[in-house]
């Protein structure tokens, strides 16, 4: 009966097809370890942030005159609404630790070199996307720092160069953040997460099962292939697989759960109590402070000024334009990367500090869609690689971490040692951009060791 | 369906023609769309300029009030506040306000106002759009060091402004504070967004 089912189904509809496909025989390299859990953690909490989202929504008013009202009306007197606010908002953040582990993962492992350069483009776009949803959901709450926070990114746009005050007027569809404002961010973060994520996360998996997964050797499982046609390293997604994310997920909803019942403001880090006091357009918060998993782009922002721009980025250009001249062999190529160098340098002496900001923080994204193209090793894997990029990954954890910290405090006070804030963002600022920017020479010049035939443990 | 082969250059032609055609049409129909998110007709009449009466401001005082949904400051500064103006030109990014936008031509002089006393600023740091404390008083008090003259710290990146809101060298925002168009009605009653000109 339910084989018949089937086949009538399947006469109209690939269903089995499908399903062997992408879990019953896609074969997965069977030394997947710790850091292979998040993709399937991400799609989790996507699934929690729509569904927690959808009953928000059915309370919350998108009105400067209702919003902060209606939040706090979930809060305590829509029936569990607590809980489902606190999961969207613990969500949000669980989704940024969980993207941000994907990520490097990727870079641990080289999941991003040939051919799975794709992946890792649309796995970035995805990675904006999420931004975006984040940047556009923090104004719904209409808190103090939501107001402010807004106030501040969309007068990024400003710095633009002739189109910028128009541009930022169409984003808020007014002189100032308000009300128009706050219905058109309701609008897009009901539209991006729900329907251009999924969308681009099918994308992404179906790139994936096109070229397979890689794995902690950075090796194509692909290649040694035994006599049925299988390959010799991988092991069926389903049940194999399944059965080990699904321990996944169990961890990980006991940590979301500690944090959701326990802590859901967790200090200040996940909701920020300049949020509970409501919008208030006279009175900027005493420091506008974003969520943590924006404060590594928000440090380097803050952290051009003028004498940075002097000191630090003019020298630091310099050398990376220097070193790229000298290194391209193509006469015709040389001339484009002179011309380059000599626009960057001549910006840097004629743009304003608050241009430079921004270009420095969009850079600072942008960069990561470059990584195929930078890494020039041999190797994909660290386990491979020489002592040149472990350290540059390990300085670029390092830096990732302290301004993002340093991201939450004033640049002008001392919250490490020795100097203000603001030095210690300025240099880490440089080498965050060092990591990306130096690659192809590093990892050209680092010692690799040989990679094994097939998987090791 | 015709005998003769298909004449390739014909067809590209056609097919560009097409889509060129195709693309202005999309164009047009985005166009509405787009524009729908400018500030509609509502959020340009609330521009309407605002009329405050500073009949009991108090020299030192500063009175907030809301225009165009942006804290406009007055502060009636007192002879010492005015006097201090004139001595740390070589901290200011542009001490004689020679950046056009940022105050009607009425306002660009040394204390960046039509009656001396009375300063009109829009509260909105020059960087990226918080608004500034005010740390009117001088010296230590003010937590910015003994030296501090009074003006305006902005606290997300650390801007600086004296009290006719011109900038200090050195800080992220890069222009003064702006000066609104204003005008005064009567003696005391102040127009916020109107001049002589007409409304702004
Ligand atoms: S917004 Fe005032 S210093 Fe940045």
């Amino acid at each position: 009966m339910l084989t018949n089912l089937l086949a009538w189904i399947d006469e109209r509809f690939p269903l089995t097809k499908v399903w062997n496909e992408h879990l019953a025989e896609y074969y997965t390299p069977k030394n997947f370890n710790f850091w292979y859990f998040f993709g399937s953690l991400a799609m989790l909490v996507l699934v929690i942030q729509i569904l927690s989202g959808l009953f928000l929504a059915m309370h919350y008013k998108p009105d400067t005159g209702l919003a902060f009202a209606s939040v706090e009306y979930i809060m305590r007197d829509v029936e569990w609404g607590w809980l489902i606010r606190y999961m969207h908002s613990t969500g949000s953040s669980a989704f940024f630790i969980v993207v941000y582990l994907h990520m490097f993962r990727g870079l641990l492992y080289g999941s991003y070199r040939g051919p799975r350069e794709l992946i890792w483009l649309i796995g970035m776009v995805i990675f904006v996307a999420l931004m975006a949803t984040a940047f556009l959901g923090y104004l719904l709450p209409w808190g103090n720092m939501s107001y402010w926070g807004a106030q501040v990114i969309i007068s990024l746009f400003d710095a633009i160069p002739f189109v910028g005050p128009s541009l930022a007027e169409w984003l808020r569809g007014d002189f100032v953040v308000s009300d128009a404002t706050l219905n058109r961010f309701f609008a897009l973060h009901f539209f991006i997460p729900v329907i251009i994520l999924p969308a681009l996360v099918f994308v992404h998996i179906v790139a994936l099962h096109k070229v397979g997964s890689s794995n902690p050797d950075g090796i194509e499982i692909k290649k040694k292939k035994g006599p049925d046609g299988k390959p010799l390293d991988g092991i069926p997604f389903h049940p194999y697989f399944t059965v080990k994310d699904i321990a996944g997920v169990a961890v990980f909803l006991m940590f979301f759960s500690a944090v959701l019942f326990f802590a859901p403001e967790l200090g200040g880090w996940f909701l920020e109590p300049d949020n509970f006091v409501p919008a208030n357009i006279l009175q900027t918060p005493t420091e506008i402070v974003p969520l943590w998993y924006f404060t590594p782009f928000y440090s380097i922002l803050r952290a051009v000024t003028t004498d940075m721009m002097r000191f630090g980025l003019l020298p630091f250009m310099a050398v990376v334009g220097g070193l790229a001249i000298y290194s391209v062999r193509d006469m015709m190529m040389r001339a484009v990367v002179a011309g380059a160098t000599a626009a960057i340098l001549l910006g840097l002496f004629m743009m304003e500090a608050k241009i430079w900001g921004v270009i420095m923080m969009g850079l600072s994204i942008v960069l990561f869609f470059l990584l195929p193209w930078l890494d020039r090793s041999p190797v994909k894997s660290i386990r491979y690689r020489g002592w040149m990029y472990k350290t540059a990954l390990t300085l670029f954890s390092v830096s990732f971490v302290i301004l993002g910290y340093l991201g939450t405090k004033s640049p002008e006070a001392i919250s490490l040692f020795l100097m203000k804030n603001v030095y210690w963002v300025q240099i880490f600022t440089i080498v965050y951009f060092a990591f990306f920017l130096f690659m192809p020479w590093y990892t050209t010049l680092d010692k690799t060791k040989p990679v094994p035939e097939r998987v090791t443990p | 369906m015709s005998e003769e082969a298909a004449d390739p250059g014909r067809r590209r032609f056609l097919t560009l023609a097409t889509t060129a055609v195709g693309a202005v049409g999309t164009v047009y129909a985005i166009t509405p769309f787009v524009k729908s998110m400018l500030p509609s007709a509502r959020a340009k009449a609330a521009g309407a300029p605002v009329e405050v009466d500073i009949s009991m401001l108090e020299p030192g005082q500063l009175l907030t009030v809301e225009w165009r949904g942006k804290p406009v400051w007055i502060l009636k500064r007192t002879p010492a506040m005015l006097e201090s103006l004139t001595k740390h030109d070589s901290l200011l990014a542009d001490p004689a306000s020679k950046v056009a936008d940022q105050q009607p031509a009425y306002a660009q002089n040394v204390a960046r106002s039509i009656k001396p006393d009375i300063l009109v600023l829009v509260g909105i740091c020059t960087h990226l759009g918080c608004s500034p404390d005010k740390r009117l008083d001088a010296g230590a008090v003010s937590g910015l060091g003994d030296d501090w003259p009074g003006g305006f710290f902005c606290p997300c990146h650390g801007s600086k402004f004296d009290l006719a809101g011109r900038v200090y060298k050195n800080v992220p925002a890069p222009t003064n504070l702006p000066v609104p168009p204003y005008m005064f009605a009567a003696d005391t009653r102040l127009v916020i967004g109107e001049d002589k000109k007409g409304a702004a």
